[in-house]
């Protein structure tokens, strides 16, 4: 059973440092008061992993959307992602100030390389990126040929924390996504070591019908009510 | 031919090579105006690589972007019979040839059918997303742009900037013509009357050959 917290006491799990795992889409799917949360502690030298740096300017008037408000205060010192063009502060950072390390994985190798680590495999093997620079990047570990295709050979990926965001969770941690939400959410919450899941809402246990699970709530630790949008 | 008038000539021609039933993910920007020409009775299933199959209009009943957004983050709806899926599996799709055909947009492409648009070295760094994975893995990859930049050829012997795949490319149109990528090179099928032949080989920094079957474009 997954322990219920505060938003407050989510910011405390997570020290200086961490390796953090995001789950969403240019922001929708983010957790988003996980994200105000670790925003107010002030928690820095992070590294955050996920699809995208979000945006600046939410639907709902945010000034930074999602995972855009850590950047933007200069908590993040890694992003391993696959866009970061929607927020140009992380051209600033990385181009310019140099502070910010950004590690560019293509899309579907990123989500794959994270569902490896969730699944117990040695890495990926994926016909995207042979002949580009992605075969110089740090988690491209060579090249394979099979029935002669290319393949690339893309280590796992783990992340210390995934905090993931679901619609309604139920008592025993069950999630429920909402519209295009799951997004990176369902691998991420099998390759943390530790994994924070956000609910809009918390329902008792048989609200969410079992074949509607997405989550199943063995692999989330830790639940915070965040409220409906 | 007018500037304001290229994309949408170009969003046309593409929506002529799209078949009833087609699963299709279109890049963001020219690639958008493509259903507004489908012919009647094609219908298309819009794929978004975030998690939507089947891509619907979106309106005041179903506006949702807190829950709900296409590719490029913007508020989005599922269509009747759509669904919604997870990055994996979306990616999974992609990759496993189950996407009829991608349309995108180009910054260099050339005539082994090699395409670059994610990355300006130094200048400009935004990230391949799913691009990357679209060009390895939809069966038909058209790439939609307009044939020069500021009368600099974009079609080239050899992409200068980086990659984002290599011999992917199935068709290129542009506002002067449609080139098929083929094993001899870039073969042009249809030429817009606008332009001579000569003009378009001019604009062209790879060597176009002649389908002999060359007809006018819409023809």
């Amino acid at each position: 059973m997954p322990k219920f917290i505060s938003v407050e006491e989510t910011a405390k799990l997570i020290p200086d440092g961490a390796s953090i795992m995001f789950g969403g889409f240019m922001g929708c799917g983010n957790a988003h008061r996980i994200i105000d949360a670790l925003a107010k502690s002030g928690v820095k030298d992070l590294t955050m992993i996920g699809n995208d740096a979000s945006l600046p300017g939410g639907p709902m008037g945010e000034e930074q959307y999602g995972v855009a408000k850590l950047i933007h205060n200069h908590q993040v010192k890694k992003l391993i992602t696959s866009h970061v063009g929607l927020n140009p502060e992380v051209a600033t950072q990385s181009m310019q100030e140099g502070t910010l390390e950004v590690i560019l994985v293509p899309q579907g190798s990123l989500v794959e390389m994270i569902r490896a680590a969730g699944a117990g495999l040695g890495g990926v093997l994926t016909p995207t990126g042979v002949g580009t620079i992605v075969e110089e990047n740090p988690m491209c570990l060579g090249k394979q040929k099979i029935n002669d295709r290319e393949y690339l050979m893309m280590a796992p990926l783990r992340a210390d924390f995934a905090i993931i965001s679901g619609y309604q969770i139920d008592k025993a941690g069950n999630v429920w996504y909402r519209g295009s939400t799951s997004s990176f959410n369902i691998v991420m919450a099998t390759a943390a070591n530790v994994v924070i899941a956000e609910a809009e809402q918390v329902v008792e246990i048989g609200v969410i019908a079992p074949e509607n699970v997405r989550t199943p709530g063995m692999l989330v630790d830790y639940v915070v009510e965040g409220g409906l949008y | 031919m007018e500037q304001s008038g290229i994309k949408d000539f170009i969003a046309a021609r593409v929506a002529k090579e799209l078949k009833d039933g087609d699963v299709v993910n279109l890049g963001i920007g020219l690639p958008t105006l493509v259903p507004n020409y489908l012919p009647v009775g094609v219908s298309v299933t819009l794929q978004s690589e975030n998690g939507i199959i089947g891509t619907g209009a979106v309106n005041a009943s179903n506006h949702d972007p807190i829950h709900v957004v296409n590719a490029g983050g913007a508020a989005a709806a599922v269509a009747q019979g759509g669904s919604f899926i997870d990055s994996a599996t979306s990616f999974g799709l992609i990759r496993g040839g189950h996407v009829d055909a991608t349309v995108l947009g180009g910054l260099e492409v050339d005539e082994e059918g090699s395409l670059s648009n994610w990355i300006i070295p130094g200048k400009k760094m935004p990230g391949m997303g799913g691009a990357m994975d679209l060009l390895v893995g939809a069966k038909k990859v058209i790439v939609a742009m307009e044939h020069t930049a500021k009368g600099a050829p974009k079609i080239l012997k050899k992409c200068r900037l980086p990659y984002t795949a290599v011999k992917c490319v199935t068709k290129i149109i542009t506002e002067m013509g449609v080139m098929d990528v083929t094993p001899l090179g870039l073969v042009l099928t249809e030429y817009n009357p606008e332009f001579s032949v000569e003009e378009i080989q001019a604009a062209t920094e790879a060597i176009l050959i002649i389908s002999p079957e060359i007809k006018p474009m819409f023809a």
